[in-house]
């Protein structure tokens, strides 16, 4: 099978040991002299496993995401594969020319202008002095940095170096390109501009493997994700399924359904209880994992002791903060149930986008009779993990730091001089 | 796998020549005297020495006028202990590139080698000068000196190899380095001739690469002397050797840097 990257049992083990002590020669020298003869004394080494028999292909213009968290094996898998450092076993198989990000503007001399140190930086990369020039244009204008092209970077802010670094790298014509996290840094402007960049290089036809841990990063650019745990692929395939998985993995959400039955904390005169609720996908099936934009049912499940007249049923949103975020009842939402016969069943709520901010919120329930006597109370029953998502359709991330909610929305532009600017849909295209 | 070796390292020619472009950039920048520094330190090293080993001292110099005599070695040896310095530094001074980029690593040892090439480049402008001042004689025997050139910038490079990657693990080498270098100048033959040396250490001086290099290089600038011819196999021998010692031993440790620095 052809492919542009072949690992095989890549393995690497960091030895503590050697690296804290024996950097001295007096010290290696004592050593040879305590043990002439002996072995290594393994108390002293203390290893760890940073990756241990991963595998894996990718195909030539496959781009795949790996996501893990910190200390997982991304960032040694990705120096393993750029020929940074060796593994201690395995082999590493790439057709083609590779480039490797792990972060931008390395090389960068402080001294040399921005001109010179875009041959520089350029040159360590990996490109030829021709290819710079046939580029320089293009990287110029990519950076913005116009007028300060013949001054010394040492005179750069911060941002603009960020800027020239990214545009070196993106103009890089290898085959393969190999991105460690370089969307963590720079405002937000600048990431919108790595991110279309990074997107138009994979259309291009070149493989492209992608380190993040922003999840919607990778949900954006990549068909297949990898995720790295613990030094091992723990999951290999497509995207959605992976980053479900991984998401639900953290939120512990897994359990999706609980049982309420067995809480003592309730309120309510007991014509009704509820027994449990479950977090349901469009499709009726059990949802691991909830996450900002998510279409998503909540089915409550009941006892009602005797057959019951024009009950309601309710619930409480709360963030983990205490901000009551939202009510939703059936008589105001203007569903009536007039009759409901003893025994068990339940109630179901399809909320269609759940366009709350990723985080950690708190479900309160509530059934009641017509006179607003309270039947069941339930205060703070069950936790909703809601994770982050694609949602604006941009590959950005958003968190808490936004506020409270995701508004969908669509921008226009009027210039009292100009013609209208036709209204984008920023929510996307799969709305 | 010297082809393999070279396939690797072919596409990446360029950045030897990057590297060292941005070393001689950088090293002048901000200074009055700019390139001057390349002339001003052998110049300076040889009126002392002039005054010290030629006046005081009588150090012979075998016909040859005193000044003469130590700038053509102090040339040299300006030029090896610049470069080495420079090239045993190299790896230890650009941890953060070994850490984040792929390219062959013997890059960096090699820039400041090359670079250094433009002082001696530079310094050679007043050898010229002196030979003039002094009435050398200009002979076909110049033709030999860029090839005593190329053997002392495989040396130096050796040397650089060896220690650069000796100073990635155990950064003795950073304070060893300038002592090192001070003595190597007393066992080579810069500020006096070899045959001053008693004829049975003469051996003991030959294996130093930088005996015979010297001593060929005065040998054509004054043809007058007898080539050295045996000095210079063995100094050739010596780079050889030493070479290929030093770069086994960089390529062997360099899987290693980048875990290491």
């Amino acid at each position: 099978m052809p492919h542009a990257i072949a690992a095989e049992h890549l393995t690497k083990q960091y030895t503590i040991g050697q690296m804290a002590h024996e950097t001295m020669i007096r010290d290696a020298l004592a050593k040879l002299v305590r043990r002439p003869f002996g072995r290594r004394n393994p108390k002293d080494d203390t290893t760890i496993l940073a990756l241990s028999d991963v595998s894996f292909a990718v195909e030539p213009g496959g781009v795949v995401g790996i996501i893990g968290r910190n200390g997982a094996g991304k960032s040694t898998l990705l120096k393993i594969l750029s020929r940074i450092t060796w593994p201690t076993s395995g082999t590493v198989d790439i057709r083609g020319r590779v480039a490797s990000l792990l972060e931008v503007g390395t090389g960068f001399h402080e001294e040399l202008t921005g001109r010179e140190n875009i041959y520089l930086n350029g040159s360590i990369l990996g490109m030829k002095k021709r290819e710079i020039d046939a580029r320089l244009d293009e990287i110029i204008d990519f950076a913005g940095i116009g007028r300060f092209l013949d001054t010394p970077i040492k005179r750069y802010s911060s941002g603009m170096r960020l800027r020239l670094g990214f545009a070196v790298a993106a103009h890089l014509q290898t085959e393969v390109l190999l991105v460690d996290e370089v969307l963590a840094v720079g405002d937000f402007e600048f990431q919108e501009k790595c991110l279309s960049k990074l997107e138009n290089l994979h259309q291009s036809g070149r493989t492209v493997l992608f380190i993040s841990h922003n999840v919607a990063a990778i949900e954006h650019l990549c068909p297949r994700t990898i995720w790295i745990d613990q030094g091992r692929v723990r999951q290999d395939g497509e995207t959605k399924n992976v980053i479900r998985d991984y998401l639900a993995h953290f939120s512990g959400s897994l359990r999706t359904g609980s049982n309420l039955a067995d809480i003592q904390e309730r309120k309510g005169t007991g014509e009704i209880r509820y027994t449990g609720i479950e977090f349901l996908d469009v499709a009726g099936h059990l949802k691991p994992v909830v996450r900002s934009g998510d279409e998503l049912t909540i089915r409550l499940r009941y006892n009602a002791a005797r057959s019951l007249h024009n009950a309601e049923f309710g619930m409480e949103l709360h963030t983990d903060k205490g901000t009551h975020v939202a009510s939703i009842c059936t008589s105001v939402s203007g569903w009536r149930v007039p009759y409901l016969s003893a025994g068990e069943g339940y109630v179901e709520v399809a909320l269609e986008g759940l366009n709350l901010m990723p985080g950690r919120y708190s479900i309160s329930l509530w059934a009641s009779g017509p006179t607003r006597k309270g039947w069941d109370v339930l205060p703070h029953c069950k936790t909703l993990d809601i994770e982050p998502s694609d949602f604006f359709n941009t590959g950005k991330g958003v968190d808490g730091g936004f506020g409270l909610v995701l508004l969908p929305c669509r921008w226009g532009l009027h210039v009292d001089s100009e013609p209208a600017v036709a209204m984008s849909d920023a929510q996307g295209a799969e709305k | 796998m010297l082809l393999r070796w070279w396939k690797n390292t072919w596409p990446y020619r360029e950045l030897f020549f990057f590297l060292a472009w941005r070393d001689v950039k950088i090293r002048y920048r901000q200074t009055v005297l700019g390139a001057a520094w390349a002339v001003l330190q052998p110049l300076v090293t040889m009126l002392i020495f002039t005054v010290l080993f030629g006046r005081m001292a009588k150090v012979p110099s075998e016909g040859i006028p005193y000044p003469l005599f130590s700038y053509s070695g102090l040339l040299l040896w300006t030029y090896f202990s610049v470069a080495l310095s420079g090239g045993a530094g190299a790896l230890v001074g650009s941890s953060e590139l070994i850490r984040k980029v792929y390219f062959p690593r013997e890059a960096l040892p090699a820039a400041p080698i090359l670079a250094a090439l433009v002082d001696l480049g530079v310094g050679m402008i007043l050898l010229v000068g002196l030979m003039l001042y002094y009435h050398a004689s200009f002979t076909w025997h110049l033709l030999f000196l860029p090839l005593l050139v190329l053997e002392l910038l495989l040396f130096v490079m050796a040397v650089s190899l060896a220690l650069a990657a000796v100073n990635v693990k155990y950064r003795d080498v950073k304070h060893a380095l300038p002592f090192v270098i001070q003595l190597w100048m007393f066992l080579s033959p810069v500020i006096y001739p070899t045959n001053m040396v008693p004829e049975r250490y003469r051996f003991l001086l030959a294996l130093n690469p930088l005996t015979g290099i010297i001593e060929t290089w005065r040998a054509c600038i004054f043809p007058g002397r007898n080539m050295p011819w045996s000095l210079l196999e063995v100094s050739i021998g010596m780079t050889v050797l030493i070479f290929f010692l030093g770069a086994s031993y960089f390529k062997s440790a360099e899987r290693a840097f980048a875990d290491v620095i």
